[in-house]
């Protein structure tokens, strides 16, 4: 019991500590520009902590989360663009319900095949929605993208909006966590190790891959409707098949075995983008390369290898 | 009293070899009985027969009079049929004590909890220990359940089964790849569980000190077909099971 | 909507689906094979375009002797992609996955070497000698390089049964698609028979890029497009079937021409919209060779 408790209390610092660098990121920082920053890593972790529900628990890779994230978006954008800023809030909820629906029904139709299946076709649905928002100009703004988004009310300031989204981050990314280690998420991991197994408990392992899939996305477009407000702009690239790939790389880079992986693979992608990305033509090859080595080198992640030098450490410690 | 379970002219073919056929027998509820035969005669797939993990080509499978054939498996664990598997059948990431637990969890119907921490579940965790209790496994609850010895990682599939409750319960081949001793530990183990957790258990073993030491009716399989059934005193004495399987100098 | 419209559609669409096949092919043939799924398989037939440009364009080679030297170069590029990286991963758990983030490299890299050795810009490709023009059918045109394109995909489509259904290799890659096991029973070399697989099939995927250079224009990024195409062909045939993919092939291609036809700016729509309903009717696909393996 105690050593439950420890836990508890060692869990529950780290968060501390985690939010409290956050809070304190608009009271440190020198620019706006970093606070832009903080807010880019803040939503990039939800995005990837819920696509890791996916592939990291469930062991579901879809390569098309960039839909929902899209879809959350454009949801705020078309709104606000249409029908007034005070539409903002409720046409974030509105996208988050759009995304439940569409992975209700995507689910339904790519969660009957599995494997690799999976994966292409989230893809090729994906890039139909990015072409379908693409070219439907006289909607979308086509290639345009939706300029002029601005929140409502105090929202509109930089630094109250750092914290909204702070706020919704961190809820949400509490709720995921709280899900991963529920009976649910056991019933998940369990469908990743052995889904003959979990048939054999008496559970349906495609009606949990559809729960999932449905709450991961739904978390995807929550992102994306942040992500609205923060430059006040979106584009059609929030939809593009690089995006679905991005969270992938940051998932991996962290560790998709870990729940906290994505969130330092999204944090340490955002920031080498931030250092390297504006400076070279050639991203895409450093992505390509990263990701190289990650898979053949190092495919636990940063989080996993850490943990394996940990225990290694205290292994070789405790024989002593 | 009606069968705990009843297999009618049962029959599985795949392409033109016929893996069993014709088989009939019936299973007494209480009974401990065993399933022989040698490599390759059909026993495991006459367990996913019964299963549901393969569709029967013919006959009838009744559990407690009801017929389970075209049920899904899922369907069959839920009226009472737990198995263990001739290759261990377990999460191998997951803690000795999550792959017992979460068995418990899918039996209480608490899987749909999105909210709380799973050691939060009192009941389900306690029956956990209590299983893993008493297949001697308590001590390794919070290891990854790969990191156990062969014999014991069948013994938690085992356990995953128990968590379910069933009425009745299939093994397949408990003590395959065990050492002598683990087999004699194995084998009083099995009987104990019989006894304690009152149950209908039918096992498939190559192990004959298992076979006859425990079993109160053994059946025996060639090629398909039911070749014997009856006490072990009748098996070892028939003149077909000796020239076919046994051996003369059994 | 008269004859010669359907006429004019209909040959577009079987350059297309030629072109589709030659890909897609490649692409069964290697999950067939190995279990891999090549994500960058759209990658190699954007560098087969590349390598066409190179030698025709910028060393004027004869076009018949550049398509052929497109096809080689690609197939050793994916040979050794394959035998470099992608055999490191064969069997690790989660295969699946980091194979599709290896391949996502692929893309990657190969996009930007592309960028860095040709530049960003659109390139273009003469079409070769004798099948600039078109032949003259009542009062319709059919330009002789469409033609061209879909009597090599013939010729090709009857060599590959021919060595599938002739040749030892063609068997040991039939027996491998149906059952895997068996082949390494059959004392073959399995490693080795997978980076040839990968090689051929890439070969073939470099090779309709440099065949279809002269009627799109070659730009970096054209892989995934074509891999998506490729993918819903594969998807409607049943995932490692070749023939399946080339009834996938002429169903996409003709949807398409037609779709482009009537309504050109949602034609893409339409492919998908024959994927669902296969999709929702027979999952593992019109011809699966077997079954899909459940996530
Ligand atoms: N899915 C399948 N497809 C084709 N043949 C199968 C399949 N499953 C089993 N067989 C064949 O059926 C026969 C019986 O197999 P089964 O596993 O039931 O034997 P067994 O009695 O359990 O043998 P063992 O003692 O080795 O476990 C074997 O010849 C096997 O090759
Ligand atoms: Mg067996």
């Amino acid at each position: 019991m105690t050593n439950l408790a420890t836990r508890n209390l060692k869990a529950a610092s780290l968060w501390a500590f985690i939010v409290l660098i956050f809070v304190l990121v608009p009271v440190l920082s020198t620019s706006s520009y970093q606070v832009n920053l903080a807010c880019h890593v803040l939503i990039w972790s939800l995005f990837a902590v819920s696509f890791n529900m996916l592939w990291g628990v469930t062991g579901m890779l879809s390569l098309g989360q960039a839909l929902y994230y899209g879809l959350g978006a454009y949801s705020v954008g078309l709104m606000v663009d249409h029908l007034g800023r005070q539409w903002y809030l409720p046409a974030m909820g509105l996208g988050v319900l759009a995304a439940a629906a569409l992975a209700l029904l995507l689910g339904l139709l790519v969660i009957r095949v599995g494997g690799v299946y999976f994966t292409m076709l989230t893809l090729a649905f994906a890039q139909l929605g990015w072409q379908i928002t693409f070219k439907w100009y006289d909607f979308t703004g086509g290639d345009d993208g939706i300029q002029g988004i601005i929140p409502p009310g105090i929202l509109e300031s930089g630094t109250v909006y750092y914290y909204f989204v702070l706020a919704v981050v961190m809820l949400s990314i509490w709720v995921l966590k709280r899900m991963a280690f529920s009976p649910f998420g056991l019933v998940l991991r369990c469908v990743q190790q052995n889904p003959d197994r979990v048939r054999f408990l008496g559970r349906r392992v495609r009606r949990n891959q559809l729960r999932v899939y449905v709450i991961s996305s739904l978390f995807s477009a929550l992102a994306g409707s942040l992500m609205a407000g923060v430059d006040g702009s979106i584009h059609t690239d929030m939809l593009f098949w690089t995006t679905s790939g991005e969270v992938i790389l940051m998932s991996v880079l962290g560790g998709i075995n870990q729940f906290f992986g994505p969130f330092v693979g999204a944090t340490v992608i955002i920031l080498i983008e931030d250092l390297v990305g504006a400076r070279t033509e050639y991203w895409s090859l450093i992505i390509g390369i990263i990701i190289m080595v990650i898979v053949l080198v190092f495919p636990k992640g940063v989080v996993g290898e850490a943990m394996r030098a940990k225990s290694l450490l205290t292994r070789t410690g405790a024989g002593r | 009293m009606t069968p705990m379970l009843q297999l009618d002219a049962v029959d599985k073919a795949f392409g033109g070899l016929r893996v069993t056929s014709n088989v009939s027998f019936s299973v007494m509820p209480g009974e401990i009985s065993a399933i022989i035969g040698p490599n390759g005669a059909g026993k495991t797939t006459l367990f996913n027969q019964i299963t549901g993990h393969l569709l029967c080509d013919r006959g009838a499978i009744l559990f407690q009079g009801e017929n389970l054939v075209g049920k899904p498996p899922r369907q069959i664990v839920a009226r009472g049929i737990g198995r263990a598997f001739q290759i261990a059948s377990i999460f191998p990431d997951e803690t000795v004590l999550d792959n017992i637990r979460v068995a418990c969890l899918s039996k209480l119907g608490e899987t749909r909890k999105y909210w709380r921490h799973v050691a939060d579940f009192k009941r389900a965790t306690d029956e956990a220990h209590a299983i893993l209790d008493s297949l001697g496994l308590d001590g390794q609850s919070e290891r990854p359940a790969f990191e156990l010895a062969h014999g014991d990682q069948k013994l938690l599939d085992i356990g995953i089964a128990l968590a379910l409750k069933p009425k009745l319960l299939l093994l397949d081949e408990p003590t395959a790849g065990m050492s002598p001793d683990e087999r004699q530990q194995t084998r009083e183990l099995i009987k104990q569980l019989w006894k304690s957790y009152d149950l209908t258990l039918v096992f498939i073993e190559h192990d004959m000190d298992m076979v006859f030491g425990i079993a109160q009716v053994v059946r025996v399989l060639q090629q398909g077909a039911l070749l014997a059934e009856g006490t072990p005193e009748e098996i070892r004495a028939n003149k077909q099971v000796i020239t076919a399987y046994l051996g003369e100098d059994f | 909507m008269d004859a010669s419209f359907l006429l004019t559609q209909f040959i577009s669409g079987l350059t297309m689906a030629t072109l589709l096949f030659l890909v897609a092919s490649g692409l069964t043939l290697i999950f067939g094979v190995g279990n891999v799924f090549n994500f960058a398989h759209g990658s190699f037939y954007m560098l087969g375009a590349y390598f066409g440009y190179q030698f025709v364009s910028v060393w004027s080679t004869n076009f018949w002797i550049a398509l052929l030297l497109s096809g080689v170069c690609v197939g050793l590029f994916g040979m050794l992609a394959e035998f470099a990286f992608l055999r490191r991963i064969y069997g690790r758990a989660n295969e699946g996955g980091f194979q599709i983030l290896l391949t996502y490299a692929f893309i990657l890299i190969i996009d930007d070497l592309v960028k860095l050795t040709w530049g960003a810009e659109y390139k273009s490709l003469p079409r070769p000698a004798g099948f600039g023009g078109a032949i003259q059918l009542g009062d319709i045109f059919i330009p002789t390089y469409n033609l061209l394109i879909i009597a090599i995909g013939m010729i090709v489509v009857v060599a590959a049964w021919w060595v599938l259904s002739h040749t030892r290799p063609g068997q040991v890659a039939r027996a491998a698609a149906v059952d895997r096991e068996i082949v390494s029973v059959l004392g073959v070399n399995v490693p080795m028979t997978m980076t040839l697989v990968f090689g051929i099939a890439t070969a073939l995927g470099g090779m309709a890029g440099a065949l279809a250079a002269p009627l799109r224009t070659v730009t970096p990024g054209a892989g995934i497009e074509v891999i998506i195409d490729s993918l819903i062909v594969v998807v409607l045939g049943g995932m490692g079937n070749f023939w399946g993919a080339w009834f996938g092939a002429l169903l996409i291609g003709e949807v398409n021409a037609f779709a482009v036809a009537v309504v050109p700016q949602w034609a893409t729509l339409f492919s998908f919209l024959v994927m669902v309903v296969v999709l929702i009717f027979k999952p593992e696909g019109l011809f699966a060779a077997r079954k899909v393996r459940k996530v």
